[in-house]
C-alpha cells in the first residue's frame, strides 16, 4: 500500500528563520501521525505545508498518488477538499453569522456539488454522523457547546469528503468533560472512513494515546518518530 | 506540605456564599476553608462559576454581581463590606494573580516603575527604597536587575508572568489568588509559572487559591481540591485522595476519560543526524501495528456537555449526564455537601459508585 501521504524533505523559511528543516514523513490510509513538540518547534507550519495553505519553500508533499508541490493553485484547487483542517478553537472556525446547517454546505456549495433535493438531507446526515441533532443545524455557534460546535466543525470537513484530517489541537480549548467525547468521535469516523490523521498536540499522553506513530519536532527537525504499540491504559 | 488540616483557625472562611446576576445565579452556596501556607485548587468548566468565585474571594466581584453569604478574611468580612474597606486589603493581604499578564501591567510604564508604584500605594517609602524593592522582588523571580527597566512588550509572555508574580507578594500578603487561562498555553510554560507561584507563597506563608479547568494542574500544585459544577461544591478533600478514589461520579467521570501516563510506546526510528543531512526522503520504518489501534482506543466519556446557568436541570446539576442517576431523588433534590473523614462529597449515591466507575462512562458510548 502506498502511503496517503508522503512528504519529502520538507524546508518552510519565514523570512531568515527556517520553521521546518527537511522534514520527512508518512502517514498511512486509517493511519494516524501525531506531531508533538514545544511551541514555536515548527509543527504549524509543518500542517500549513500539508495543507499547501502555505507552499513550502523546499521539499515534496505527495498526496494520494500526486505531487501537490509540482502542482500550480488551478491544478490544486479539485484536490483540496480532500485535505482538511479542524482547528482547535471551534467557535473560530465557523462563522458566527451563519446557521450551522449552512456552514456545513458552503463546501458543497463551493465545490459545485450542491443539489436542492438532497443537499439537506446530506446535511442531516452528517450532523447525525458527528453525534448533533438535526435542531442544531437551525442554530448559530454562539448557541452552541463547544463540544457541539466543534463536532459542528468536524461536519464541515466530512462534507467534503476528505481523505486527510489535518487535526490542529482539536481538543485543547474545551472543557474537559467534552474532550474523551471528540476523540471518541474521531477515533470512530476514522474506523469507518479510513481516514488518514496528522493529529498535532501538545500533551504526550493524549497522543500515545491516539496516534499510532509519534514524531517529536524540535527546532523545524523530526527529532524522533515511534511507534505506540499498545494503547496507554485509562488510569 | 502536610495534608493534615492544621489545628488552627482557617485563614479563609467561606459559607454559602452566592453570586447572582439579577434572577441568574451562578455561584449557587458554596462552603469551604482555606488555611494558612495552604494550596487550595478550585476545578470546574466553563459556566461552573470558578472565576466569580475566585472574584468573590478577593471583594471584587463584577460589576452587577449580587453577593450573599459569607467570606471571612481572619477577622475581616468582605461580603457586604464597603468598597473602601475592601480595595484598602488589596495588595496588603489579598493579591491577584489573573489570566492575563498583558493586561495586568501597564504597556506605558516600565516594569520596575509599575512595581515600585505598588510598593508605595502601600507602604510610604521613598521613591529610591521603593525601586530598590521592586528590583530586588523582580530577581527572585529570575528577572535580572539590568532588564527590570525594560517595557512589559519588550518581555517574553513567561517573564510577564513572572513580574505580575513578583508584584502580587510584594507584600507578602495572606492569599493569593491565580486564576488560570482557560486556553491552551504551553504545558511547560503554564507549569513553571505555577511553580514559581507555589514557591514563592509557600517561602512566605501565604494560601494560594488556584483556579483551573484542569485537574492534572491540581494534582501538580495544590493540597487539597475542591471540584465544582454547576455552581456548586461537587468533591472536596486532599488531592491525592479524590485522585485515588474519588467519590463523586462527575470527578470519577472527568478522571477515567484522560488518557493514562503513556505507556507502551517504543523507539523504532533512528532520528535524522546532522543538521541538514539529507535522510533518505520519507523513509522512516512505517508503524510496525499490523492492526491499528483505532478498534482498542476508546475512552470512557461523559455524556452531554455542562448546562448554562440559566437553564439548570431540576434536581442535582450533573443528573442528565450521570450515568448513576436514579429517576427518583436526583431529579428532584440537589445533593448537600456531607463531609466523611476529611472528604467531602454532594451526591445521594456516592456510596454505590463502583470500584471501577470507569466502566460506568465506558457504558455510555
Ligand atoms: S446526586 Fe445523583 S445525579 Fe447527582 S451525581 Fe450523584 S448519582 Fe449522579
Amino acid at each position: 500500500m502506498s502511503p496517503l501521504l508522503d512528504i519529502r524533505e520538507l524546508v518552510v523559511r519565514h523570512g531568515p528563520r527556517t520553521a521546518v528543516d527537511h522534514v520527512s514523513f508518512t502517514i498511512d490510509p486509517g493511519e494516524t501521525l501525531g506531531l508533538i513538540g514545544p511551541s514555536g518547534c515548527g509543527k504549524s507550519s509543518t500542517a500549513m505545508a500539508v495543507l499547501q495553505l502555505r507552499r513550502p519553500d523546499a521539499g515534496e508533499v505527495w498526496f494520494d498518488g500526486q505531487e501537490l508541490t509540482a502542482l500550480d493553485e488551478r491544478r490544486l484547487r479539485p484536490l483540496r477538499p480532500a485535505l482538511q483542517p479542524v482547528f482547535q478553537d471551534p467557535y473560530g472556525s465557523l462563522s458566527p453569522r451563519h446557521k450551522i446547517s449552512d456552514a456545513i454546505a458552503e463546501p458543497l456549495r463551493v465545490q459545485g456539488s450542491w443539489d436542492r433535493t438532497t443537499g439537506p438531507a446530506r446535511v442531516a446526515e452528517l450532523l447525525e454522523r458527528v453525534g448533533l441533532d438535526p435542531a442544531h443545524g437551525d442554530r448559530r455557534p454562539h448557541e452552541l457547546s463547544g463540544g457541539q460546535c466543534q463536532r459542528a466543525g468536524i461536519a464541515r470537513a466530512l462534507a467534503c469528503e476528505p481523505k486527510l484530517l489535518v487535526l490542529d489541537e482539536p481538543v485543547s480549548a474545551l472543557d474537559p468533560s467534552l474532550r474523551a467525547g471528540i476523540l471518541n468521535l474521531l477515533a470512530e469516523l476514522q474506523e469507518r472512513l479510513g481516514l488518514g490523521y496528522l493529529f498535532i498536540c501538545h500533551d504526550m499522553a493524549l497522543v500515545r494515546h491516539f496516534c499510532d506513530r509519534v514524531a517529536e519536532m524540535r527546532e523545524g527537525r523530526l527529532v524522533r518518530t515511534t511507534a505506540v504499540t499498545s494503547p496507554s491504559p485509562p488510569r | 506540605m502536610s495534608s493534615e488540616l492544621p489545628s488552627m483557625d482557617p485563614l479563609l472562611s467561606v459559607r454559602d456564599l452566592r453570586v447572582s446576576f439579577g434572577a441568574v445565579q451562578a455561584v449557587r452556596g458554596l462552603s469551604f476553608d482555606v488555611h494558612e501556607g495552604e494550596v487550595l485548587a478550585v476545578a470546574g468548566e466553563s459556566g461552573a462559576g470558578k472565576s466569580l468565585t475566585a472574584r468573590a474571594l478577593l471583594g471584587m466581584p463584577p460589576r452587577g454581581a449580587t453577593v450573599t453569604g459569607s467570606v471571612r478574611l481572619g477577622s475581616d468580612e468582605l461580603v457586604g463590606a464597603p468598597r473602601s474597606a475592601r480595595t484598602a486589603l488589596w495588595g496588603r493581604r489579598v493579591a491577584l494573580v489573573p489570566q492575563d499578564a498583558l493586561s495586568a501591567l501597564s504597556p506605558v510604564h516600565r516594569v520596575a516603575d509599575q512595581l515600585a508604584a505598588a510598593v508605595r500605594s502601600v507602604d510610604r517609602t521613598s521613591r529610591k527604597e521603593a525601586r530598590a524593592r521592586a528590583v530586588a522582588a523582580l530577581e527572585e523571580v529570575g528577572i535580572p536587575a539590568d532588564q527590570a527597566r525594560a517595557y512589559p512588550h519588550e518581555f517574553s509572555g513567561g517573564m510577564r508572568q513572572r513580574a505580575v508574580i513578583a508584584m502580587a507578594m510584594l507584600h507578602q500578603p495572606d492569599l493569593v489568588v491565580a486564576d488560570e487561562p482557560t486556553t491552551a498555553q504551553d504545558p511547560q510554560t503554564r507549569r513553571q509559572m505555577l511553580d514559581l507561584l507555589a514557591r514563592r507563597t509557600g517561602a512566605t506563608g501565604t494560601a494560594l487559591v488556584l483556579v483551573t479547568h484542569d485537574l492534572d494542574t491540581a494534582r501538580e500544585h495544590a493540597d487539597r481540591l475542591l471540584v465544582m459544577y454547576a455552581g456548586r461544591l461537587v468533591e472536596a478533600g486532599p488531592v491525592e485522595e479524590v485522585f485515588a478514589r474519588p467519590r463523586a461520579p462527575y470527578t470519577a467521570g472527568l478522571l477515567a476519560s484522560v488518557p493514562g501516563e503513556g505507556l507502551g510506546a517504543v523507539t523504532y526510528g533512528a532520528p535524522p543526524r546532522g543538521r541538514g543531512r539529507p535522510q533518505a526522503a520519507g523513509r522512516f520504518p512505517t508503524a510496525p501495528p499490523a492492526e491499528r489501534l483505532a478498534e482498542r482506543r476508546r475512552l470512557p466519556a461523559i455524556a452531554g456537555a455542562p448546562p448554562a446557568p440559566t437553564d439548570l436541570p431540576p434536581g442535582c446539576a450533573f443528573a442528565p449526564r450521570c450515568p448513576l442517576a436514579d429517576a427518583t431523588r436526583c431529579r428532584t433534590e440537589q445533593p448537600e455537601p456531607q463531609t466523611h473523614d476529611g472528604r467531602t462529597v454532594a451526591c445521594h449515591r456516592w456510596r454505590e459508585l463502583p470500584d471501577d466507575p470507569a466502566e460506568l462512562f465506558l457504558e455510555s458510548l
